[in-house]
C-alpha cells in the first residue's frame, strides 16, 4: 500500500470510529465491499489534498484581504509577472495529481475485473421496476421482478411514512456472502441505473446492450440502492435492495422458491372460471399495472392511456393479449411476456374487461394467451 | 439588467423611436442591454421553477407537484438558466464591453448583431410554451438522453427547435465577437495588450463555433428518431443510446467552459482595479485560458464513467480531466498573486469578485474529486453533483455576472450603484448560496439521487436547510433589481469617466453613462 494509501486508511479508521455501523449523513455509506472500500479511502484522501491546498491558498487570499488594505494604508506594489513562479505552480500541481491518480488508477483496474465469478445474475431495468435472472451458480433458473414495496398512501401523505420509506422492494435481491457476483446490466425501455452505495457499484443499464459489473459482499446484511438515471415519471420510486445471507441461509432461500414455483405452477394448472381470473388478476394490476395505468383504470393521458373506457381492452382478445406480450413501439408500453405467465396476462385481461366501468362480462382463457404466445 | 434611457441619448441618436428604435437598433451598446434584461427575465423564469422544485423537495413524500411536472421543471430550469440566463447574459457583457475595450466603434456585423439579439425571444417563448401543449413541457432532463426522449411529447419536439434557434444565435454572436476582437482594435492595441476579457471572450467564441453545431446535430437526430423512422440511438434499429451521450458531452463539457471562461475574464478586470495593481501573469492567464479551452475537447466521457466505458477510456478521460486543474489553478494563483502587498478596497464589485474566487474555487475542488473515476461512479448523478456544477455555475458564472455589472453600471447608466444595496445583496446572496448548496454534498454522499421528486427519510433535515437558503438565494436576487432600477432612473451619485479610482482601460476613458457613439474615431494605444 502507498504511503497515501495508508495516510488515508488511518484517516478513514478515524473518522469511522464515532460513526461506524452507522448509516453515516456526511460522508459514503459504510462500505461492504473491497472497492467500496478504496473508493472510501480515495475520497478521504482526495478530501485532506484539497483541504490542504484549500487551507493554504485561501490562508494567503485572506491574509492579503486582511493586510494589504487601504484602509490599513497598504500601498499598493507594481510587480506583475514572475516566470519562476508560473513555472513552479503549474509543475507541483502536476505532480499532486499523479499522487491522486496512482491510487484511482490501481482502482479502476480491480473495478473492470469481472473475471471468474462464482455467480451471475442479470440485472434488467423496467419502468418503473428491476428484473433479476439468475443465470449462473447456484439458484440458477431463478427469475422474478422487484417493486418498490411502499404504499402510495406513505407517498401521498395519507399515511405515515414507514422507516424504509422508498427504499424497500416486494422481492429483494439475495446473494450469498462472500460470493463474487457477476452482474449483467441491461434495460428494457429507457436507460437507468443500478446502484448500491454500499458495494461500490453504479452501472447503467443501456436498452438493447449489456454491460457487465461485480460485487463480493463481506458481511450480511440489507443494503439498499436506488435507480440513479432518470428513467421517466416514477424514476424516484425503483429501489432496489440487496439481502446478503449466509451460505445456508441463501441455499434455503433457493429451495423455497423452488418449491413455490411448484406449487404456484400447480395451482395454476387447473381450470380457471371467471371469477378466480379476477381476483388473480387485480393482484398482478396491483404489482405490474398501477404505477402507469393507476389505481382507477384512468392513466396519465398522453403518455399513460386510460384503461377504463378503452376500446381497446373491450374489444377483441387477439389485439389485447398482443399489446400485453408483446408492447407497443414507440410508446411506454412494455412487452411483458417474459415477466408474466400466461395464466397472469389472462388473469389481468379478465380483470380489465370487468373491472370500474368496463363490463364485458367475458374471460380470456389462459390457453388463449398460450396460443398467442407460440404465434 | 442596466436598461439606458432614452431621453438620455435623444441627442446623439438618429432613428425610429419607441419600441421600433429597439426592435430595429443596430447599436452594440443597445443590443448589449436587450441581451442583458432578456437574460435577466430568464433568469428569474428558471428561479420560479427552480423555487417550485425547491418547495416540493422541502418534505419527503409528493406535496405540491406530481413527478411530471416535476420533471419537466427540472429540465427546463437546466435549458432556461444555460441557455437563457447565463449564456445571453456574457453575450450582452461582450456587446456593451468588447468594442469600448478595444477602442472600436460598434460589433463587426452590426445587422447581423441584432438578428442574434432578435432570435431569442422566440426560443424562449417556444421553452416556455411548451408546458402549456398536451404532455407538458419535456421531461428527460436539460440533457435530453434517449431513448426516455424519444418518448416525450411535443413539448420535446419544442424544445428542439428552440435549441436550434438559439445555437443559430450563438453561432452568429460568437462569428461577430472574433471578428471585431481580430479586426477593429484600435491602432497600438496589440493581442498581447488586449484586456483579459476580450480575450477570454474571443477563446469562448471559438468554443461556441466548434460546438454549438454539434448540439444542433445530435437534437436533429433525436428529431428524426422521433419522426422519420432513423434509429441513431435505438438498439432495436442497430443504433446505440450512448452514441448520443458522446456527442452531446462533446459539446456539453466545451459549454461548461463557455459559461466560465467569460467570468474569468470579468474577474480579471475588477481584482487589478480594486488592488491598485496590474494583473499578475497576463500572459501566463491568456496561455490558461487557452489550455483550459483545448483540454475542453478531450474529457467529454467523464460525464460518462457509468456507461460501463472500456478500461482503457476511464484511464484516459479521467487523466485529461485531471490536467484541467493545473490551468485552472494557474488561474486563481495569479488573482492571489494579484491582490497580495496591492492596496485594496472592497466595493461592491470587488466582494463579488473576491466571493467568485472563494466558492468557485470550492466547485473546482469538488470537480476534481468528481474526476476521480472511482469516486464518481459512488457521486454521478446524485446530489454531489449537483451541487458541485451549481457552486461553478452559481458562485462561478453568476457571480462574476454580478460582479461585472456592479463595475460596469455607471459606465452603462451613469450612476454609481447603491454600495449599501449592493453589499447586502452580496452578503444574503453568499449566505444564502452556501446554505442551499453546501448540504447537498452530503446529501450526495449518503446516496440521494438527482432528478427525484421524493426521497428516503433520512434525507429529510438537509433538503429542508436547502429549501429554506433557496427561498432566501431566490428573493435576494430581487434586491439587484432595485439596485439597477435605482441607478437605471437617475438616482444615486453620479458616475465619473473614470468611476472607480484604480480602473484601467478603454472603456474608462469615455463619458459615464456612455454616449450612444463611442470611439467613431479610433483612440490610439500607446
Amino acid at each position: 500500500m502507498s504511503l497515501a494509501g495508508r495516510l488515508a486508511g488511518s484517516v478513514v479508521l478515524f473518522l469511522a470510529i464515532p460513526s461506524a455501523f452507522a448509516q453515516s449523513r456526511y460522508n459514503f455509506q459504510e462500505p461492504v465491499t473491497s472497492v467500496a472500500e478504496q473508493i472510501y479511502s480515495l475520497h478521504t484522501l482526495m478530501l485532506i489534498i484539497c483541504l490542504v491546498i484549500f487551507v493554504g491558498v485561501f490562508g494567503v487570499m485572506f491574509w492579503s484581504i486582511f493586510k494589504h488594505r487601504r484602509s490599513r494604508g497598504a500601498v499598493a506594489a507594481n510587480f506583475h509577472e514572475n516566470t519562476t513562479v508560473e513555472v513552479l505552480w503549474t509543475i507541483i500541481p502536476v505532480f499532486i495529481l499523479v499522487g491522486m491518480a496512482w491510487p484511482a488508477t490501481k482502482t479502476i483496474i480491480d473495478m473492470k475485473d469481472t473475471s471468474d465469478p462464482d455467480m451471475t445474475i442479470k440485472v434488467t431495468g423496467y419502468q418503473w421496476k428491476w428484473g433479476y435472472d439468475y443465470l449462473h451458480g447456484e439458484g440458477e433458473g431463478i427469475a422474478f421482478v422487484s417493486n418498490l414495496a411502499t404504499p402510495r398512501a406513505q407517498i401521498q401523505g395519507q399515511e405515515e411514512k414507514g422507516e424504509h420509506y422508498l427504499v424497500e422492494v416486494d422481492n429483494p435481491m439475495v446473494v450469498p456472502v462472500g460470493k463474487k457476483v457477476r452482474l449483467l446490466v441491461t434495460a428494457n425501455d429507457v436507460i437507468h441505473s443500478w446502484w448500491v452505495p454500499a458495494f461500490g457499484v453504479k452501472q447503467d443499464a443501456i436498452p438493447g446492450f449489456i454491460r457487465d459489473t461485480w460485487f463480493r459482499a463481506e458481511q450480511e446484511g440489507i443494503y439498499r440502492g436506488v435507480c440513479a438515471e432518470l428513467c421517466g415519471r416514477d424514476h424516484a420510486f425503483m429501489p432496489i435492495e440487496v439481502h446478503v445471507v449466509s451460505a445456508d441461509e441463501y441455499s434455503a432461500w433457493v429451495e423455497g422458491l423452488r418449491l413455490a414455483s411448484v406449487a404456484q405452477a400447480e395451482a395454476d394448472d387447473r381450470e380457471w372460471n371467471q371469477s378466480d381470473l379476477i381476483a388473480r388478476g387485480e393482484q398482478v394490476y396491483a404489482a405490474t399495472c398501477v404505477a402507469c395505468h393507476q389505481a382507477e383504470g384512468g392513466g396519465v393521458p398522453p403518455a399513460f392511456p386510460a384503461l377504463d373506457g378503452s376500446a381497446l381492452v373491450a374489444g377483441e382478445h387477439g389485439p389485447l393479449v398482443d399489446i400485453v406480450l408483446n408492447g407497443k413501439t414507440g410508446t411506454a408500453m412494455a412487452a411483458f411476456a417474459a415477466q408474466l405467465s400466461d395464466v397472469e396476462v389472462a388473469a389481468v385481461l379478465t380483470y380489465l374487461r370487468n373491472s370500474w366501468g368496463n363490463n364485458v362480462g367475458d374471460m380470456i382463457a389462459p390457453e388463449e394467451v398460450a396460443a398467442a404466445r407460440g404465434v | 439588467m442596466a436598461a439606458v434611457i432614452p431621453d438620455q441619448l435623444h441627442d446623439h441618436h438618429h432613428g425610429p423611436t419607441g419600441l421600433m428604435r429597439w426592435i430595429t437598433t443596430t447599436n452594440h451598446k443597445d443590443i448589449g442591454t436587450m441581451y442583458m434584461i432578456f437574460s435577466f427575465v430568464m433568469f428569474l423564469a428558471g428561479g420560479v421553477m427552480a423555487l417550485t422544485i425547491r418547495a416540493e423537495l422541502f418534505q419527503p413524500g409528493l406535496q405540491v407537484v406530481e413527478p411530471e411536472l416535476f420533471n419537466q421543471l427540472t429540465t427546463l430550469h437546466g435549458l432556461v438558466m444555460v441557455f437563457g440566463a447565463i449564456m445571453p447574459a456574457f453575450v450582452g457583457f461582450a456587446n456593451w464591453m468588447i468594442p469600448m475595450m478595444i477602442g472600436a466603434s460598434d460589433m463587426a456585423f452590426a445587422r447581423m448583431n441584432n438578428w442574434s439579439f432578435w432570435l431569442l425571444p422566440p426560443a424562449a417563448i417556444l421553452l416556455i410554451a411548451s408546458f402549456f401543449v398536451p404532455g407538458g413541457a419535456t421531461a428527460a432532463g436539460w440533457t435530453l438522453y434517449p431513448p426516455l426522449s424519444i418518448q416525450m411529447g411535443m413539448g420535446m419536439d419544442m424544445a428542439i427547435f428552440a435549441i436550434h434557434i438559439m445555437g443559430i444565435s450563438s453561432i452568429m454572436g460568437a462569428i461577430n465577437i472574433v471578428v471585431t476582437v481580430l479586426n477593429m482594435r484600435a491602432p497600438g492595441m496589440t493581442m498581447m495588450k488586449m484586456p483579459l476579457f476580450c480575450w477570454t471572450w474571443l477563446i469562448t467564441a471559438y468554443l461556441l463555433i466548434a460546438v454549438m453545431p454539434v448540439l444542433a446535430g445530435a437534437v436533429t437526430m433525436l428529431l428524426t428518431d422521433r419522426h422519420f423512422g432513423t434509429s441513431f440511438f435505438n438498439a432495436a434499429g442497430g443504433g446505440d443510446p450512448v452514441l448520443y451521450q458522446h456527442i452531446f458531452w462533446f459539446f456539453g463539457h466545451p459549454e461548461v467552459y463557455i459559461m466560465i471562461l467569460p467570468a474569468f475574464g470579468i474577474v480579471s478586470q475588477i481584482i487589478p482595479a480594486f488592488a491598485r495593481k496590474p494583473l499578475f501573469g497576463y500572459a501566463s492567464m491568456v496561455y490558461a485560458t487557452a489550455s483550459i479551452a483545448i483540454l475542453s475537447f478531450v474529457v467529454w466521457a467523464h460525464h460518462m464513467f457509468t456507461t460501463g466505458m472500456p478500461l482503457a477510456g476511464q484511464l484516459f478521460f479521467m487523466y485529461a480531466t485531471l490536467l484541467i486543474a493545473v490551468p485552472t489553478g494557474v488561474k486563481v494563483f495569479n488573482w492571489v498573486a494579484t491582490m497580495w502587498r496591492g492596496s485594496m478596497t472592497f466595493e461592491t464589485p470587488m466582494l463579488w469578485a473576491t466571493g467568485f474566487i472563494f466558492v468557485f474555487t470550492m466547485g473546482g475542488f469538488t470537480g476534481l474529486i468528481c474526476a476521480i473515476a472511482p469516486i464518481d461512479i459512488q457521486i454521478h448523478d446524485t446530489y454531489y453533483v449537483v451541487a458541485h456544477f451549481h457552486y461553478v455555475l452559481v458562485a462561478g458564472s453568476l457571480f462574476s455576472l454580478y460582479a461585472g455589472a456592479y463595475y460596469w453600471l455607471p459606465k452603462w447608466t451613469g450612476r454609481m450603484p447603491d454600495e449599501r444595496i449592493g453589499k447586502l445583496h452580496f452578503w444574503a446572496s453568499l449566505i444564502f448560496f452556501n446554505i442551499t448548496f453546501f448540504p447537498m454534498h452530503f446529501l450526495g454522499l449518503a446516496g440521494m439521487p438527482r432528478r427525484v421528486p421524493d426521497y428516503a427519510l433520512q434525507f429529510a433535515d438537509f433538503n429542508m436547510l436547502a429549501s429554506i437558503g433557496a427561498f432566501g438565494f431566490g428573493l435576494s436576487q430581487l434586491i439587484f433589481l432595485w439596485v439597477v432600477i435605482k441607478a437605471a432612473r437617475g438616482g444615486g451619485e453620479k458616475a465619473p469617466a473614470r468611476s472607480w479610482e484604480g480602473a484601467e482601460g478603454l472603456e474608462w476613458t469615455v463619458p459615464s453613462p456612455a454616449p450612444h457613439h463611442t470611439f467613431e474615431e479610433a483612440p490610439v494605444v500607446k
